[in-house]
């Protein structure tokens, strides 16, 4: 979440899509009850069911699963069009006034500039801006306007603005311009000015592999156009991109009535109607938006659509991802995923020879018009990076062996979760540590996953339930005979559950929250970082005692804990945080004080690339200071009464609970809302002061022009996201689902992504209407149920007992089907069998003309649980149908939106 | 309602006596507020009370419905009611949850013939005593709402007791306490009535439900379980909530008249004795039989109920 939980309370408008926070997020749901009855916000649903939070909505949409970029599509048409937009906000902290460079190409046909189709990937040339500073009209031509084109004009914090609003409206007052500050104060504290306008997000493995070369470095000195009326500007481009999204075309694309559309894209655009700024809007999501070939682009069309409105960094406003469990937030910050170490580190790939040419790949240098500032704080990249070096490697990461970068793992291709399942298929992955999740059920295509597991030599399942993945040969299918010729070694070892266990939850608002154990393990259960431990250091005797290949990264793995054999969370945490390992002075940001050799660092700021601090994730640093843990902390004072709370557990990054928290203010540093006010400008004490921390530069007055997003090398929020940001366009554009009952409206010959994965192996079997595969299928959770992991517990199983399928009335009356009767799903990939629920709450729809069903499936059970264990289900886990197509930027399988067909089983 | 003391009996079922301990204490009338429209039916209510009772699971099966089970059970008080309604051509999923009413005019305690197996606390809670229960199920068909249950097992009838235990410790029922939308709120009927009637107002001006209101029935005097509907002039759509709920005429004959006839008709015994006594003398060598009320006859009841 880029706002968090509490924030939601102040907002006047939802839209929750893509999520179901009522069924899935039941107690953070209280916020967004709390919104309506505290401010009369409106809450808008859209979903392919009416679901529980539909419920309490004011309006509610049913979407056709996999077709939300074409409904925020064309909310964004709808919102350009009828100037419900935030000028100021757009101009002063997005690139809509960057120009992109000459050559980049709208997708009209499906494609954008520079596609290979050889390799299905995109040459990045053209998406880039164009070099050269400031290409418009020179603004109020008339007016005598000595100058205005210089730098210095442009540095005055409300000067942009203005210009802009000379276009169309009357000249707002603007504040006294207080002298420039000069071009220098960018380069303060905590930037390293070094590199040579590098761009952090390129791919590792396309350059190992000698794919497509390395994207092209974005210009340090962009080409813009403050009125916004070159052809080029990013702006002009959006508009034309998704002037194609007409309500009509959202209807086709969709299936909801173009009178619904409207009436809810007026709805949620009201907050700027007549250039109204006071009013934020919120967009709360979750895996339903996440779960496609184009997850990654459907949250880019719901950030542009904020960053329209300006509703990105303001208190009730922001792009909100719910996460579903616990703790994935904190696995995530972790590096809990293939391609990126804890705090978001990129992973070297093979080409990276050495640590320079590493962080010169990965750390950014600014690129925005020059007479802006951009904090770009990826330039602390090298502290980052060296601090987490010294965390994992102690003192054998020294200078002279390049802080033991050697040892780090490089990455030559993507070791995705689908990928791994592909390789364990192909026999090339021979074992497996499955810790904590059950990834036969996971799926996609858990048959695949099934028989992956009958090939691999050994698995070693760490589990508190008996599950179906630890018990693969019991599938249903497989015979005594098959089980015989099953070789997998299989390890059981009894796993605590989080009740058990102290330590940290990060939660959705990514707070660290601190718990304390409720109860032991039972019987021989033990915790999961003494089995890791135990495991590691049975490996490193091994390594110790008979070398190997490369022993070195072992051996000298830092482990330092009390008790090696089963390391404390406390001790794990405080490390994590950081430390210094030399006394540390920094007189340019922290006059007069010192922290000593072995403290606890009190944030990132005093990260260092030299080896003087060690740190495990320097998102995480200020988390376990000199005076404890942060994150137990349990002060309810919230002064503000925006629910900021700054003394309960702590936020990352800083303790700051509004991430990008400038935006809140206007250019020149004044709230948009005096009574939602987070941070702002106080010229007396020339510093940014407020409720929350501030995201940003303390220090940087607001003539600067400093951009708000300060985590881009553009210092602006991304309407365009050039380069290697996004693999498949730096625009969303709608494509259908990897399978789709209709061919896409908006290019027929394009229909799916040209550059989503779709997976190949005999087992990867996609089915088309013509062969009677068409029925849109969704997978979802269930309140009553978590995962499937209370299939174990009577409680849950006696709140719903069986698996079901949703089906919509209309088809099962077609189908002579009533509630209550067994139903057969298929795919072409399984086959699924459950008792039909009839409803009324899945409606039919025309989708480009044809009349078309959705089913929905809850994925909470397999074959073993209560019920399953006693005969009393159907024994098939949901995911034996979906398939496996992944999304090209997060790897994430689409489980929602297949095709299947049904018939009475 | 936070008022740590031992509630005050107000009532007692098929007690002609004084109310033991009346007037020590006072205690203010309490209020459970439902608030439908922002139900999301999550259960948490429905565990909570579960947990809390101790109660034994119950075998379940799918019923082409997220209900958990048809209606309330001996050992399941709690239940939300799932409703699939068109409105105005809007769709709307409602969810209700069921529960003891707690209603001024309980009829079950009308209807029940035990001495002290139903009790009224003066704060308005209604609450079962088991140990006196004959299990006759009079108060089963005196409640106009379908709750209270028998278990054949005991052969005793159960109902939600409104946490009676937790609120005469100065606790919230378990259901709100674990209500994570804050649908549910306990508090005096006063706080709650008005809590729900700004309510209703918000739904009123703001959503668009001309028709919200607050389900208080005055045909039993009220309840100290109140709702706000989107549209109170329907409540049966809410899963079978009566529009007019009445206690059974048959039970408040039982009250009003039988019972005092029979009382009545008691003394006239005992008079008719003494005066035998004095005019005729004593009969030898047994005395007469005194004229009983209708225990007998709730005794034979009870035997032919299953």
């Amino acid at each position: 979440m880029t706002n968090g939980w509490i924030d939601i309370k102040n907002t006047d408008m939802m839209l929750i899509m893509g999520g179901n926070p009522a069924e899935n997020h039941p107690c953070g749901f209280k916020w967004p009850i709390e919104a309506k009855l505290r401010r009369n916000a409106k809450m808008i649903v859209v979903d392919p069911r009416f679901t529980r939070t539909a419920a309490t909505a004011d309006l509610f949409l049913q979407i056709r699963a996999g077709s939300d970029i074409a409904f925020l599509g064309g909310l964004i048409n709808y919102a350009i069009q009828n100037n419900r937009i935030a000028k100021d906000y757009l101009i002063n902290f997005t690139n809509a006034a960057f120009l992109v460079k000459e050559g980049f190409k709208l997708p009209d046909d499906g494609l954008f500039s520079g596609f290979d189709a050889a390799n299905a990937t995109y040459d990045l040339e053209t998406w880039n801006y164009e070099q050269g500073g400031n290409v418009g009209p020179p603004p109020a031509a008339p007016a005598p306007s000595s100058g205005e084109t210089t730098g210095d004009q442009l540095k005055t914090g409300q000067e942009p603005a203005r210009r802009f609003e000379r276009q169309s409206e009357p000249v707002r007052s603007s504040p006294s311009t207080p002298p420039d500050k000069g071009p220098s104060s960018a380069g303060g504290v905590m930037s390293s000015q070094t590199g040579g306008g590098h761009q952090a997000a390129g791919g590792p493995g396309a350059a190992a592999q000698g794919g497509p070369k390395p994207p092209p470095p974005l210009p340090p000195n962009t080409a813009y156009d403050l009125s916004l009326q070159h052809e080029r500007t990013v702006f002009q481009l959006l508009k034309k991109q998704f002037s194609r999204y007409t309500p009509e075309m959202v209807e086709r694309i969709t299936g909801i009535p173009q009178d619904k559309f409207l009436k809810a894209a007026d709805l949620f655009t009201s907050i700027r109607k007549d250039g109204d700024m006071k009013k934020a809007a919120t967009i709360i999501y979750a895996v339903g938006w996440t779960q496609h070939t184009t997850g990654t682009q459907i949250i880019r069309a719901a950030a542009i659509l904020q960053l329209l409105l300006g509703n990105v960094g303001r208190a009730g406003g922001g792009v909100n991802a719910l996460r579903g469990h616990c703790n994935i937030q904190g696995a995530t910050d972790m590096g809990g995923v293939f391609d990126i170490f804890p705090g978001y580190l990129k992973i070297p790939a093979p080409s990276d020879v050495d640590l320079a040419t590493f962080l010169k790949r990965t750390t950014p240098t600014p690129s925005k018009p020059d007479v802006w500032d951009s904090y770009n704080y990826w330039s602390n990249t090298p502290k980052f990076m060296v601090s987490f070096m010294k965390s994992l490697y102690g003192d054998a990461a020294k200078k002279e062996n390049d802080w033991a970068y050697h040892y780090l793992p490089k990455i030559d291709r993507k070791y995705s979760w689908t990928e791994m399942w592909d390789f364990m298929y192909q026999g090339k992955v021979k074992g497996l540590f499955a810790f904590g999740m059950n990834g036969v059920a996971i799926g996609p295509n858990s048959r695949k996953n099934i028989e992956a597991l009958k090939k691999a030599d050994w698995l070693v399942v760490c589990e508190l339930y008996p599950e179906e993945t630890a018990e693969f040969w019991r599938a249903p299918g497989t015979t005594s005979e098959q089980m015989k010729q099953i070789n997998t070694t299989v390890y059981r070892l009894p796993g605590a559950g989080f009740a058990e266990k102290d330590g940290t939850f990060v939660n959705s608002a990514r707070w660290l929250q601190w718990k304390h154990a409720a109860v032991p393990p039972p019987g021989q259960a033990r915790l999961d970082q003494e089995i890791l431990a135990r495991i590691f250091l049975k490996v490193r005797d091994l390594y110790k005692a008979e070398g190997g290949k490369f022993p070195d990264p072992i051996v000298n793995l830092w482990w330092p804990y009390t008790t090696p054999e089963n390391p404390s969370l406390s001790e794990l945490a405080k490390e994590i945080n950081g430390r210094a390992l030399a006394d540390l002075t920094d007189e340019q940001m922290f006059p007069g004080q010192t922290v000593k050799a072995g403290q606890q660092l009190p944030g990132f700021a005093w990260l260092r690339d030299d080896g003087t601090t060690a740190c495990g994730n320097w998102l995480y640093s200020g988390s376990w200071t000199e005076a404890g843990s942060q994150a137990q902390r349990r002060n309810t004072d919230d002064p503000s009464g925006l629910g900021i709370y700054p003394n309960w557990a702590w936020s990352w990054p800083a303790n700051r609970r509004v991430m990008y928290n400038r935006a809140s203010c206007d250019p020149s540093g004044k709230p948009w809302d005096a009574e939602r006010r987070q941070i702002w400008w106080n010229e007396a004490q020339q510093k940014w002061v407020g409720n929350d921390v501030p995201d940003f530069k303390t220090d940087s007055n607001p003539q600067d022009h400093m951009g708000p997003f300060i985590m881009n090398p553009e210092g602006v929020g991304r309407l365009f996201a050039p380069l290697a940001a996004f693999v498949d366009g730096p625009f969303p554009e709608h494509y259908e689902p990897s399978e789709s009952p209709i061919a896409n409206p908006l290019h027929p010959s394009q229909s799916i992504s040209p550059v989503a994965k779709k997976y190949d192996a005999d087992l990867d079997k996609f089915g088309t209407p013509e062969q009677g595969y068409d029925v849109v299928c969704t997978t979802y959770r269930l309140t009553e149920h978590y995962h499937y992991w209370t299939k174990n517990n009577p409680m849950n199983v006696q709140l719903v007992p069986e698996p079901f399928v949703e089906i919509p009335a209309q088809l099962a009356d077609k189908i002579g089907l009533t509630g209550g009767e067994r139903v057969k799903v298929s795919s072409a990939r399984g086959e699924y069998v459950a008792k039909a629920m009839v409803t009324k709450r899945i409606k039919p729809m025309m989708i480009d003309g044809k009349e078309t069903f959705q089913i929905g499936i809850p994925i909470h059970w397999g074959y073993r649980g209560i019920k399953e264990d006693q005969g009393k289900t159907a024994r098939n886990p949901v995911n034996l149908l979906s398939p496996a197509a992944i999304d090209p930027n997060a790897f994430t399988p689409e489980f929602k939106g297949f095709l299947v067909k049904i018939e009475k089983a | 309602m936070s008022n740590p003391q031992t509630m005050q009996i107000q009532e007692i079922s098929a007690h002609s006596g004084p109310v033991p301990g009346q007037g020590t204490q006072r205690a203010a009338k309490v209020c459970k507020y439902i608030d439908v429209t922002t139900c999301i039916g999550c259960k948490a209510c429905e565990v909570a009370c579960v947990e809390w009772n101790d109660h034994p699971f119950r075998e379940t099966s799918f019923d082409n419905t997220y209900q958990t089970m048809a209606s309330t059970e001996w050992n399941y008080w709690n239940l939300i009611k799932f409703v699939e309604h068109e409105r105005d051509g809007n769709f709307m999923w409602l969810m209700r949850k069921d529960q003891c009413m707690h209603c001024e005019d309980p009829g079950c305690l009308r209807a029940c013939p035990a001495d002290g197996a139903i009790i009224k606390y003066q704060n308005g809670i209604v609450d079962f005593q088991q140990e006196n229960c004959i299990g006759c199920g009079y108060c089963i068909s005196g409640c106009p709402f379908d709750i209270p249950k028998f278990n054949p097992q005991t052969k005793k009838v159960f109902k939600c007791t409104l946490c009676s235990d937790r609120v005469g410790q100065g606790l919230e029922p378990a259901c709100i306490k674990a209500c994570p939308t804050g649908c549910l709120h306990f508090g005096t009927k006063q706080e709650m009535v008005q809590i729900a009637r700004a309510r209703v107002s918000q739904l009123q001006t703001e959503s668009g439900f001309a028709n919200a209101g607050v389900y208080d029935p005055p045909s039993i005097g009220g309840t100290h379980v109140i709702y706000v509907l989107h549209d109170v002039t329907q409540p049966e759509l809410y899963g079978g909530l009566p529009a007019n709920p009445v206690i059974p005429p048959s039970y408040t004959v039982w009250k009003w008249l039988a019972k005092p006839m029979g009382l009545i008709m008691a003394g006239l015994g005992v008079l008719a004795v003494f005066f035998h006594r004095v005019t005729v003398g004593p009969k030898l060598p047994q005395p007469e039989p005194v004229i009983t009320e209708h225990p007998d006859e709730a005794e034979s009841d009870r035997r032919e109920t299953p």
